[in-house]
C-alpha cells in the first residue's frame, strides 16, 4: 500500500517547497563542493522517496510474473501492475483502461504507431504532418516509414519565438496528410502547442493525430478525449517515475484495427505449429514480460503529482521560469531561444561567444547541472541558426534561491571566458 | 628535445602551482585562446572527431620519424585541452606517441574530460594522435 503525503501543500494551496523537497533525498547533495542544482529535468525528473519504496515494496513483497500465475504473488502483482492501467486511465481521462498499453517509453510508443498502423495504411503518395520542433523520437520513424512507403513527410513551419503556423496548418494539412504527429510542448523551447486546433484540422481532412506528450506530462493537465488525439505517448521518467516505462494511449477502435507490434507471449490467444491469434487489448501490444516493477512504481508517481496538483505546479514553476527569464535577459550577450507565449517551465538559450558546452563545465563546477547540446532537435537547431543551447528546465521542487545559483555561475563563467 | 613523460611531468608541476579549480580552467581557457587555429582547408569531414556536444579537427605531418600534430575545436575549453595534448605529443617519435601512456590527465585532475558522455571526450583525441602515428609507423615498415 502506498502513503501519499498530505501536506504537500501549505494551507493556502501553495506547495510547500521545504517539505516537497524532503521526498527527494538525491537533491540534497553536493556537487563539486556546491550545493547541487538540478535543471535538467526536461531530460528526466528525479523521483520522490515514494516512487522508490513503491518499487521496492514490490521487488521484497510482490515480485511474480503477471497474469498467468495461479498463485497469490501472481495475483497480487497481477493487481499491482493492473491497477497502474487504471490510474493511468483516470490521469490522462481515456474513455477504457484498455486503451492504455504500456511501453518502454515515448520512443517506443511512437514507433509501435508507425511500425503497425503506418505500414497498414500508408502508401506512396500519402503525407505525414510533424512539426518543426520535433524531438528525433517523433521525426526518425515517420522518416522511416516515409522510406519504406514512399509516404512524404511534411513539416509544419515555426516562428523565431518557437510557435507554430498557425495560417500554415491548412496548406500543410491537406486531403492527402494521413496522419499528424506532433509534440505537446516541446522538449527544446518549452513551447505549448495548439494540439487540440491540430488535431482538429487533422480529422477534418480524415486525418488520425498522435502527440508526443512526453514534455507535457508533468506540467499539463492531460484529457485525451477533450483533445480527441487518436494517440498519446509519454514517458514515466519525466513524470516523476522510473526509467523503461512509457504509456502509449489510443482509441480503442483504432488499437483493434492495427496489427500486433511485437509477437511473443502475452499478446496472442491461441498458438499452433501453423498459425496463432491474438489477444485482446491491451495485452495485443505487450509482447513478453513487461516492466512490472517500474509500472508498478509510476502509480506511485502519478500520486505523488495528483497529490500536490498540477494547477499548483503550474503556478509555481510558471513564478521559477519568470524569474529565470528576468534574470537571464539581463545577461550581456544573450540570446533567448523559445519566447513563445505559452510556454512551460524550460528555457534556452546562447552565448554568440561561449560554447554551451564550456558554459556546461563551468556550471558544473559550481554544482549547477544543466543541459546543452541539440537536445535530439538537429533540424530545430539548423532552422534557429544554432548548433546548440544551453537549456534549464524548472520541476516543481526548484527554487530561486538555486535560480541565483545558476546566475551567478554563468557570470563566473563569463569572467571565465570574456 | 623533452621526451613525453619530461612534459607530463612539467605540466603536473605547472598544475600543481594551481589551487582552486577555477584557476586550472583559466589557464585551460588561455592555453585554447592563444592556440593557432587550424587551416580552413583542414577543416573537412575526415579530420573531424565528432561528438554530440562540440567538434575537434586534428590533422598530423609525419617528417624524420616524428609526428607534428595541428588540431582545434569550437569549444574553447576542449581547445584548451587540445593544445595540452599538442603539447605533450606533437614532434614526437611515432613510436613512442604509440605506445604513451596519457598519465597526465588524471594528475592535474582533469579525468572527467576523458570520457565526456557522447562527446569527444579527450580519451577519443588521443586514440585518434596514437592512430595517426601507427598510421605513419606501418607506412615506413
Amino acid at each position: 500500500m502506498i502513503t501519499i503525503n498530505t501536506d504537500l501543500l501549505t494551507a493556502d494551496g501553495t506547495l510547500n517547497i521545504e517539505r516537497i523537497r524532503e521526498d527527494f533525498p538525491i537533491l540534497h547533495q553536493e556537487v563539486n563542493g556546491k550545493p547541487l542544482v538540478y535543471f535538467d529535468n526536461a531530460a528526466t525528473t528525479q523521483k520522490p522517496i515514494q516512487v522508490v519504496e513503491a518499487l521496492t515494496a514490490y521487488y521484497l513483497n510482490d515480485n511474480a510474473n503477471i497474469h498467468r500465475g495461479i498463485h497469490s504473488l501472481a495475483e497480487r502483482a497481477t493487481a499491482a501492475y493492473e491497477a497502474t492501467r487504471d490510474s493511468v486511465k483516470t490521469f490522462i481521462n481515456a474513455k477504457e483502461r484498455e486503451e492504455v498499453i504500456f511501453t518502454r517509453g515515448t520512443t517506443e510508443g511512437i514507433n509501435l504507431v508507425a511500425s503497425t498502423w503506418g505500414l497498414a495504411n500508408l502508401k506512396a503518395g500519402d503525407e505525414i504532418v510533424v512539426s518543426a520542433m520535433e524531438h528525433h523520437s517523433n521525426m526518425v520513424p515517420w522518416h522511416m516509414l516515409a522510406q519504406r512507403t514512399k509516404a512524404v513527410v511534411k513539416i509544419l513551419p515555426m516562428n523565431d519565438a518557437g510557435e507554430l503556423l498557425t495560417e500554415a496548418f491548412d496548406t500543410i494539412i491537406t486531403a492527402k496528410t494521413k496522419i499528424l504527429a506532433c509534440v505537446h510542448v516541446s522538449n527544446a523551447l518549452g513551447t505549448i502547442n495548439p494540439i487540440k486546433e491540430l488535431i482538429a484540422k487533422a480529422h477534418a481532412v480524415g486525418a488520425v493525430a498522435l502527440i508526443d506528450g512526453a514534455q507535457a506530462v508533468s506540467h499539463l493537465d492531460i484529457d485525451v478525449q477533450d483533445l480527441d488525439a487518436d494517440f498519446y505517448a509519454f514517458s514515466a521518467h519525466k513524470l516523476y517515475g522510473p526509467t523503461g516505462v512509457g504509456v502509449l494511449y489510443g482509441k480503442r477502435a483504432i488499437l483493434e484495427a492495427m496489427p500486433p507490434y511485437q509477437g511473443g507471449g502475452e499478446m496472442i490467444s491461441e498458438v499452433t505449429y501453423e498459425s496463432c491469434t491474438f489477444n485482446e487489448l491491451p495485452y495485443k501490444f505487450e509482447a513478453g514480460t513487461p516492466n512490472i516493477a517500474d509500472v508498478v512504481a509510476l502509480k506511485a508517481a502519478i500520486e505523488y503529482v495528483h497529490s500536490i496538483g498540477k494547477a499548483a505546479i503550474r503556478t509555481y514553476e510558471h513564478e521559477l521560469l519568470d524569474y529565470a527569464v528576468s534574470k537571464l535577459k539581463d545577461i550581456e550577450g544573450i540570446r533567448l531561444i523559445g519566447t513563445a507565449k505559452d510556454k512551460v517551465s524550460v528555457q534556452s538559450f546562447v552565448f554568440s561567444d561561449i560554447h554551451h558546452q564550456d558554459l556546461a563545465i563551468i556550471l558544473d563546477k559550481e554544482g549547477v547541472a544543466i543541459r546543452t547540446g541539440h537536445h535530439c532537435t538537429q533540424p530545430l537547431m539548423g532552422r534557429l541558426g544554432v548548433t546548440g543551447t544551453s537549456r534549464a528546465s524548472f520541476a516543481f521542487y526548484n527554487t530561486k534561491e538555486e535560480i541565483d545559483q545558476f546566475i551567478a555561475a554563468i557570470y563566473k563563467a563569463i569572467k571565465l571566458f570574456r | 628535445m623533452a621526451t613525453i613523460n619530461e612534459i607530463q611531468d612539467q605540466i603536473v608541476e605547472d598544475f600543481g602551482l594551481f589551487d582552486e579549480w577555477d584557476e586550472k580552467y583559466a589557464y585551460i581557457i588561455d592555453l585554447g585562446k592563444k592556440l593557432p587555429g587550424i587551416d580552413a582547408k583542414y577543416k573537412v569531414e575526415e579530420n573531424i572527431i565528432k561528438g554530440c556536444q562540440s567538434l575537434v579537427w586534428m590533422t598530423s605531418n609525419y617528417k624524420d620519424g616524428k609526428v607534428y600534430f595541428e588540431g582545434e575545436s569550437d569549444a574553447i575549453i576542449v581547445k584548451g585541452l587540445v593544445a595540452l595534448l599538442l603539447k605533450v605529443l606533437s614532434g614526437q617519435p611515432a613510436e613512442d606517441i604509440a605506445k604513451s601512456d596519457m598519465y597526465f590527465i588524471n594528475k592535474i585532475g582533469m579525468e572527467q574530460h576523458l570520457s565526456m558522455t557522447r562527446s569527444n571526450g579527450l580519451a577519443s583525441m588521443v586514440k585518434q594522435m596514437k592512430m595517426h602515428a601507427i598510421a605513419y609507423q606501418s607506412k615506413t615498415v
